[in-house]
């Protein structure tokens, strides 16, 4: 028995563990994660404006919002929808609970699995959508780190909102927790329209405000087509830090409740 | 003899369920399962006491069973003593380290065979283990070696890289008990290891901790099957409402049952006249009332039969059925709870 050996050596094998499922379920996790995305942008982004039914400029609003939708869903059901079924009845969580390892730690491996697997679904998205909807004006992939950094941003933020609903709700709940958090969070999460089009309307331009995914829309509007009307990538990333501190926050405290009873 | 695990007065209390409270899920492998224990006892301020101040000693290599009916607490004892449930009050030691303050140290010296298998399902059989290994730092060609060898040793050596749903509930145990094993842990906890198995897998099962515990482990093992706790425990806790009835050898547990046969007789009628009646009989030790059974204890076991049932008529009721229990852990219980076991 090794009385020494390190917590990252466990932290890093449950990452291992969760890198192995993943690859094994690759198509399904593609599937699952890509296809609404994508079937936006074939409807919104190639076959609307074929019909002359929408501006050709239009993919340049709509490509931001398709990525960050895919990296946020992808980040919140890579964590919550295993965690779910884990601990509600197959308790397959309780092998790694019993690792020794502080069980925090278990929880932030939970949601840095689920930030990787944001990333996957965006960076697969990103060419998809430019193979989809042709060339998209404006777009600046030039400014690589500031994208990468918005999108590990938000993917980290909707893993650890993930971890927070994985926690808060049981197996039946499933079915609800999408018609009544992600349905509306995806709608007015201006991933159709850009933010700044909400001057007109100041009570949503506010409102929306609550929603951790416009941060990510419009950091991928800041940062992949800059010469759209933009919240300030600053703000941005403020706000995506603040959110993150504060899911994994109450996020983590939810876990530990259900690890130790 | 050092000492393997020791409790000092260990309480937990579990809030009161809401009135109107939904949904299951919130439950662990460790911790009850319903909401509120099934037996346990309403504690002061509304909570329900599932611990009552439980005092644990047990020493390194023995084969130690927790025996008692469902909701005894022999489940959140297991729990406290893994580190998944926290005690409300009290102290706990496992291998030396207390529980609460050293919770990592004390995983890393346990094993642990849940009630309900519940391996990696996205991972096969021999990956189980690999990564079990891993999460105790054990290196990957290290913890390969050590699981070919458990699994050869229970007999699953072939279900290596099966799939877990393709094993059966018996072999999905055993994987538990290879996994539990792998880090080679100082003390081995089963919770309820053979609920749900087939005759012919428990006492495949039997063999293996039997095989355990002469190889030197300390095992400690709760079960509500009396037979099960005689076989296999050298010492038994039998524990009841939260709070530890009894602790010694089966032998010696046995011992202590009051009288050689138990007399069960299912009246008709008002037990307790009826029971008063019987206790004036020579030869009768003892006579409990558990309506609409009264149990009583004779030396001279069976022979009695007769001038009870008499008793019981003098006393305006009727016998409705007679049993007779020899001495054993269950009269044991019986005799130190009023209740029969599970």
């Amino acid at each position: 028995m090794n009385d020494q050996h390190p917590t990252t050596a466990v932290f890093f094998a449950m990452l291992r563990r969760d890198i192995r499922v993943a690859r094994r379920e690759l198509p399904f996790f593609l599937l699952r994660t890509t296809l609404q995305p994508l079937m936006l942008m074939i409807v919104f982004g190639y076959l609307l404006p074929k019909m002359g039914m929408m501006q050709a400029g239009y993919t340049s609003t709509l490509l931001p919002g398709v990525l960050a939708l895919s990296l946020a869903l992808s980040a919140v059901q890579s964590v919550a929808l295993p965690m779910v079924a884990q601990f509600g009845f197959s308790k397959e969580i309780e092998d790694r609970l019993l690792a020794p390892v502080p069980t925090r730690i278990v929880a932030l491996e939970l949601v840095v699995a689920g930030t990787l697997q944001g990333l996957m679904a965006g960076l697969f998205v990103l060419p998809a959508g430019r193979l989809i909807m042709g060339p998209i004006q404006g777009l600046a992939l030039g400014n690589f780190p500031e994208i990468f950094l918005v999108m590990v941003l938000g993917a980290a933020t909707f893993s650890a909102l993930g971890l927070l609903i994985g926690c808060a709700i049981s197996p039946q709940q499933i079915g609800l927790m999408f018609s009544s958090i992600i349905g509306p969070m995806i709608f007015f999460g201006c991933m159709y329209y850009p933010w700044r089009a909400l001057d007109k309307i100041p009570i949503m331009k506010y409102a929306v405000l609550v929603n951790p995914l416009v941060y990510v829309a419009e950091g991928m509007r800041a940062t992949l087509i800059p010469e759209i009307p933009h919240m300030d990538l600053r703000v941005v990333c403020g706000a995506l830090v603040f959110l993150l501190a504060l899911f994994w926050h109450f996020g983590q405290r939810g876990f530990m409740k259900r690890a130790i009873t | 003899m050092p000492t393997a695990i020791e409790t000092r007065a260990l309480r937990k209390i579990y809030p009161a369920p809401p009135a109107r409270k939904r949904g299951g899920a919130r439950t662990s492998t460790f911790a009850p399962r319903t909401a509120a224990p099934p037996q346990g006892v309403r504690a002061e301020g509304g909570g329900i006491a599932a611990l009552d101040g439980l005092d644990l000693s047990v020493e390194d290599g023995e084969f130690f069973g927790l025996l008692g009916p469902n909701g005894a607490g022999k489940t959140t004892t297991i729990g406290i003593l893994t580190t998944r449930v926290r005690a409300t009050s009290g102290e706990a030691f496992v291998a030396g380290k207390n529980v609460r303050t050293e919770d990592v140290a004390v995983r890393r010296r346990i094993g642990i065979v849940p009630q309900i298998p519940n391996p990696d399902r996205s991972l096969n059989a021999i990956e189980n283990l690999i990564f079990h290994g891993a999460y105790f730092g054990i290196a990957t060609r290290e913890a390969e070696r050590r699981a070919m060898g458990l699994l050869e040793q229970f007999d699953i050596g072939d279900k290596a890289q099966s799939k877990v749903e393709e094993l059966s509930g018996g072999q999905q145990q055993r994987l538990m008990i290879a996994r539990a094993l792998l880090h080679e842990p100082q003390v081995l906890f089963l919770d309820e290891p053979t609920v749900g198995l087939d005759p012919q897998a428990r006492l495949a099962l039997w063999d293996v901790l039997r095989r355990l515990h002469r190889e030197g482990r300390t095992i400690v093992m709760t079960t509500h099957y009396m037979q099960e706790a005689d076989e296999l425990c050298n010492r038994l806790a039998i524990v009841d409402q939260g709070r530890l009835l009894a602790c010694d050898s089966p032998t010696k547990l046995k011992a202590l049952a009051p009288g050689d046969t138990r007399i069960d007789l299912t009246i008709d009628g008002d037990a307790d006249a009826a029971a008063a009646s019987c206790r004036t009989l020579d030869g009768v030790t003892r006579v409990d009332v558990a309506a609409p059974d009264i149990l009583a204890y004779a030396a001279r076991g069976g022979e009695l039969i007769p001038a009870l049932i008499r008793a019981v008529e003098q006393s305006g009721a009727r016998v409705q059925n007679i049993n007779l229990a020899k001495p054993s852990l269950e009269s044991l219980f019986v005799s130190l709870t009023g209740r029969k076991l599970g």
